[in-house]
């Protein structure tokens, strides 16, 4: 039998908290778990610094990723038989679907933001590369790789497949809504995902919606404006993300300058030479980043380790909301003021704004921006989601952004009384402090 | 003004040197042209249905929107909407105030603007896939873009302004 049709003499389950078991049947998608990259997945957090909001944030990379393929595994349950469908894509589906965020590397958002790195680069460099992975997908055929390779990067030809892992109501964000509910413990990202199943449909090029399953489709887009605020973008996570992308610019920065570390960071003397090999990228996982974070908390340097401190300890910024349109005057006093008490302000007082954090809304757009969800009405015409619900057309019109500006309201209690700077300072912040 | 909201500052800088520009898409297509050659735009792409497209960049329009600094008009056409940008007062102060490095070439973003959303589509998915060799490149192009029906001729049209814009 051929490697691709391989079947296991018996079928393997994994209990999931979110989907109850995730079922194995393929031998290539049992062997492609078992590569040394995709366990590597069980030591990066899908959350990243959400942990220290949501105590329960702690599940990984690879939790979801099997979340992932086990819901196009029923998608594609319901799809046989279906005209537009082929089936001879199954497999490619399958294995695009359980390695798309292969490439993330630890807290990634903020690793790709300050060494200018892209997960999406690395997930393909691993699925072609020199891997484990490569040789289970090259066993299936010296092409594979590469489609699959496509499909993640959604340049593969046949649209349908990319859109199961990647559309505005893919398996992705199903599976990520919900598992990042469950182990955060908010009531927010439920929906009934099982219906939404049933009502999908493969068109030409695209999944569409069945125009009775609307309603359950519109408690899915309802799921990710709530998990957005409430989740995503949680003000404290976000303080975490603000110092986690400070001390990667201090380390770096003093790497530059000739710094002499106590523990050398050997992991990462690649990333701040802007050389990172596929060997080194895979090598860097969260243990070994927060190892770093204990070595660091103990530097002379003053400011990295007080921010690896903070990070360790959950000693994390204050935060007012700011608007840089109305308060562009306060906040260069700030800086001036920060500096004149030698708290560097580059470190220390930092606007964060929403778009500085991952994350996609529900978009209609306009046309040919971005493809939409489509219903499929009665009469077979495809209408876009927010033309036909009043509930996504409000939601797609709110206004989801907002800045803030954090900084270290401890060290700024510490200043003398006698130094003019910190009354002022206070008297700025406090105007509006949360 | 320091480092602040450099990125937003680049963005409005475009929409005042196009003098406006109309559609979500044509934007979205512009930038990402001009980081492909060399411009420091930090938004984030990856390729979908019709081609590039960087989420990192609509927030960041609304946001600048949200702040005043650009007018969105919203118009509504038989089967979509479209949107129309323009810097307001308030964005022509905020650049005096940002000390943004873009060394923008005005005539670029101008001969950008007067371009179709979809040549600019073709434009943009071109250079997305500018790491294969020319043969292959029109091939991929060709594939992914199935649907839009992209002729020989057009794809030459597309050669012609990339070789303009490199000068």
């Amino acid at each position: 039998m051929a490697y691709r049709d391989d079947q296991l003499h018996e079928e393997k389950v994994f209990k999931d908290p979110v989907h109850r078991y995730v079922h194995v049947r393929d031998r290539v998608i049992w062997d492609l778990i078992g590569t040394k990259e995709f366990q590597r997945l069980r030591r990066i957090k899908q959350l990243g610094t959400s942990f220290l909001t949501f105590h329960g944030a702690e599940h990984s990379r690879l939790n979801h990723s099997l979340g992932v393929y086990e819901i196009v595994r029923r998608i594609l349950i319901n799809f046989e038989d279906r005209p537009n469908w082929n089936r001879e894509e199954r497999l490619l589906c399958l294995c695009a679907a359980l390695l798309h965020d292969l490439g993330h590397g630890p807290f990634s958002h903020s690793f790709e933001k300050v060494f200018k790195l892209d997960h999406e680069d690395f997930t393909r460099s691993i699925i072609l590369g020199d891997t484990e992975v490569n040789q289970v997908l090259t066993k299936v055929g010296n092409e594979f790789p590469q489609k699959v390779a496509d499909v993640i990067n959604k340049t593969y030809h046949d649209k349908l497949v990319v859109s199961l892992i990647s559309s505005q109501i893919d398996a992705d964000r199903m599976d990520y809504l919900q598992r990042d509910a469950y182990f955060t413990g908010v009531s927010y990202g439920h929906f009934d995902m099982e219906r939404i199943l049933r009502v999908m449909r493969p068109v030409e090029d695209q999944v569409v919606i069945k125009e009775s399953g609307m309603h359950a489709v519109e408690d899915y887009i309802m799921s990710r404006y709530q998990m957005y605020w409430q989740v995503y973008f949680h003000p404290v996570t976000r303080s975490a993300e603000v110092i986690l992308t400070k001390i990667l610019h201090r380390v770096k920065e003093l790497y530059d300058n000739g710094y002499m570390f106590k523990v050398e960071p050997i992991p990462f003397v690649s990333f701040f030479e802007g050389q990172v090999s596929l060997a080194d990228y895979i090598r860097l996982d969260e243990a070994v980043v927060l190892y770093y974070f204990q070595m660091w908390a103990e530097e002379d340097d003053t400011i990295l380790s007080d921010l690896a401190y903070r990070f360790m300890n959950r000693r994390l910024f204050k935060y007012i909301e700011f608007n840089p349109n109305l308060q562009m005057n306060e906040w260069m006093e700030l800086y001036q003021l920060f500096r004149d008490v030698d708290l560097d302000p580059d470190y220390y007082l930092v606007v964060d704004s929403s778009s500085d954090l991952p994350y996609d809304f529900y978009r209609p757009g306009e046309e040919e921006e971005r493809l939409p969800i489509h219903l499929l009405m009665p009469n077979k015409e495809l209408r876009e989601l927010s033309r036909q619900s009043d509930i996504v057309e409000a939601i797609s019109g709110k206004k989801r952004t907002d800045h803030k500006l954090y900084y270290p309201k401890d060290l700024i209690e510490k200043l003398p009384e006698d130094r003019p700077e910190k009354e002022k300072i206070k008297k700025i912040l406090n105007k509006q402090e949360s | 003004m320091f480092s602040l909201l450099d990125n937003h500052a680049k963005l409005v800088k475009v929409i005042a040197a196009s003098e406006g520009i109309v559609g979500r898409k044509k934007l979205q297509k512009i930038i990402y042209i001009m980081k492909k050659f060399g411009l420091p735009f930090e938004e984030k792409y990856t390729f979908y249905f019709y081609g590039p497209y960087s989420e990192e960049l609509s927030l960041r329009i609304e946001e600048i929107t949200n702040l005043g600094f650009v007018s969105e008009v919203k118009e509504n056409k038989s089967n979509y909407y479209q949107y129309r940008y323009q810097v307001t007062e308030q964005g022509e102060d905020f650049l005096k105030h940002s000390h943004t490095e873009l060394p923008l070439m005005e005539s670029i973003v101008h001969e950008m603007k007067e371009q179709s959303s979809r040549f600019l589509e073709l434009v943009a998915t071109m250079l997305y896939f500018d790491h294969l060799p020319k043969h292959e490149m029109e091939q991929k192009v060709q594939e992914v873009k199935k649907k839009s029906n992209y002729t020989p001729e057009d794809i030459q049209e597309a050669w012609a302004f990339i070789d303009r814009l490199q000068k």
